[in-house]
């Protein structure tokens, strides 16, 4: 067997992950959505990141 | 991450099919931009970018380690340094100046968080795949790294479904070198690591080839555009936790009672879509990216190893402490060695050590289980 079936089954769990998702999700809304650039946007960074803890770690 | 032989272009068909790859992608960007918002459709493109670099210029992490370890050469280790310092010389200054905009990949050290970290170190050499790598794989077709991936989220959810009480076996105040005297110390720390493994190394050994300092360069650049971008580092454990996440939720599970998953930002990020999460985005563009590489060059033809059913198993198990060390970790290479040391963590850099050292035992233990098929 070669690599070309593991490729397109991984990229086909993708696509149906994305789908399932999206039926599951709120909508996407365009109109709604933050600025191109974080930066210079003046809106202050709210996203998820690997660094987050649970529980607030004095800084 | 995969090494798939370059073929040579056969004509108009070969011009069409790589015109439709790149079409393709393209137009799925322009989509997402569209229908999501332009931010969403520029970090697929960045995810992109990611993948295509990875896979195109053979640019890793557990391979290089490996390297490092069996065979003395820093070449590879090297290529990670530099990218990292040049991300330091563009994220230090832009988090100084832009802390409500921007921030960096910044934890803490604690006990969950070495030993995480040294699982981690062991379980990439396992599966040949760090976080980054393991994506980069599966779309490249590995079935190694295929197996692996789904685990990996698995484990990540589970990681981060425990995170509060494994941290709460002791950690340390959150410490960030910040302003010039932290970028110099990090600059001087990343010199201070490259002049030690070129000093181990074999002199015919100590040459950097061309492809590597061209991908640190660009992976720099595009880790530096997902700051801008994104407003925080690049990372990839979170974004697959979140997809198991959303799958347990699917199945009817109840999510509230995890103190991780319950925060009101990660509870947003079960209600939204994934196409919406930032380093969901820029995982699926690294799958794409490695899978448009691969097709390109016509790697895909490249026959699958055999490998005994232990080795099978060993992917599997590997895959979930993948996922499971790097959250009781705070990041994998990329989120807490690449962006934590570049956006200052003192958290990057124990990582690093505590990593490297399982990285050592997993090369050993690699063998043992079947995985050199």
């Amino acid at each position: 067997m070669t690599r070309k079936p593991i490729a397109f089954g991984v990229l086909g769990l993708v696509a149906a992950l994305i789908a399932a998702d999206l039926a599951g999700s709120e909508p996407l809304n365009p109109y709604q959505a933050p600025p191109l650039m974080a930066y210079g946007s003046g809106l202050a960074a709210t996203g998820a990141h690997c660094a987050a803890s649970a529980v607030q770690v004095q800084e | 991450m995969a090494d798939t032989a370059v073929a040579a272009p056969r004509g108009g068909s070969e011009i069409a099919r790589r015109g439709l790859l790149i079409g393709g992608v393209l137009i799925a960007a322009l989509a997402l931009a569209a229908f999501a918002g332009a931010r969403y459709g520029a970090l697929l493109l960045v995810g992109l970018g990611f993948g295509i670099v990875l896979e195109g210029l053979r640019f890793g992490f557990a391979g290089p380690w490996r390297a490092m370890i069996l065979r003395r050469e820093p070449a590879g280790l090297i290529a990670q340094l530099v990218s990292i310092g040049l991300v330091a010389l563009a994220a230090f200054p832009l988090l100084a100046t832009n802390g409500e905009e921007l921030f960096g990949a910044h934890a803490p050290v604690g006990f969950a968080m070495v030993g995480g970290a040294f699982v981690f170190g062991a379980a990439m050499q396992l599966v040949m795949g760090c976080g980054s790598g393991t994506l980069v794989n599966a779309g490249s077709g590995n079935a190694v790294g295929a197996v692996a991936l789904p685990f990996f989220a698995i484990g990540s959810f589970a990681g981060a479904y425990h995170l509060d009480w494994w941290i709460s076996l002791g950690t340390a105040p959150v410490v960030v070198f910040d302003g010039t005297d932290g970028l110099l110390l990090t600059l001087i720390g990343l010199a201070a690591v490259a002049a030690v493994a070129l000093w181990l190394a074999p002199a015919e050994a100590r040459r950097i080839p061309r492809r590597l300092w061209i991908a640190a360069a660009l992976i720099a650049a595009l880790a530096v555009g997902n700051l801008l971008i994104a407003g925080q580092p690049w990372g990839i454990v979170y974004g697959l936790g979140l997809w198991a996440a959303k799958g347990a939720q699917a199945l009817g599970a109840d999510l509230s009672g995890s103190a991780f998953w319950a925060t009101p930002v990660n509870a947003e990020r079960l209600q939204q879509s994934l196409l919406t999460d930032v380093t969901s985005l820029t995982n699926i563009g690294l799958i794409g990216g490695a899978f448009l590489v691969a097709s390109w060059r016509r790697g895909l033809t490249a026959k699958l190893p055999k490998l005994p059913a232990r080795g099978w198993i060993s992917a599997i198990v590997a895959g979930f402490l993948l996922g499971y060390s790097s959250r009781l970790a705070f990041g994998c290479n990329v989120g807490a060695f690449f962006s934590g040391v570049s956006t200052g963590s003192l958290h990057g850099w124990v990582w690093f050590i505590a990593a490297f050292y399982g990285s050592w035992w997993g090369v050993k233990l690699r063998p043992k289980l079947g995985l050199e098929g």
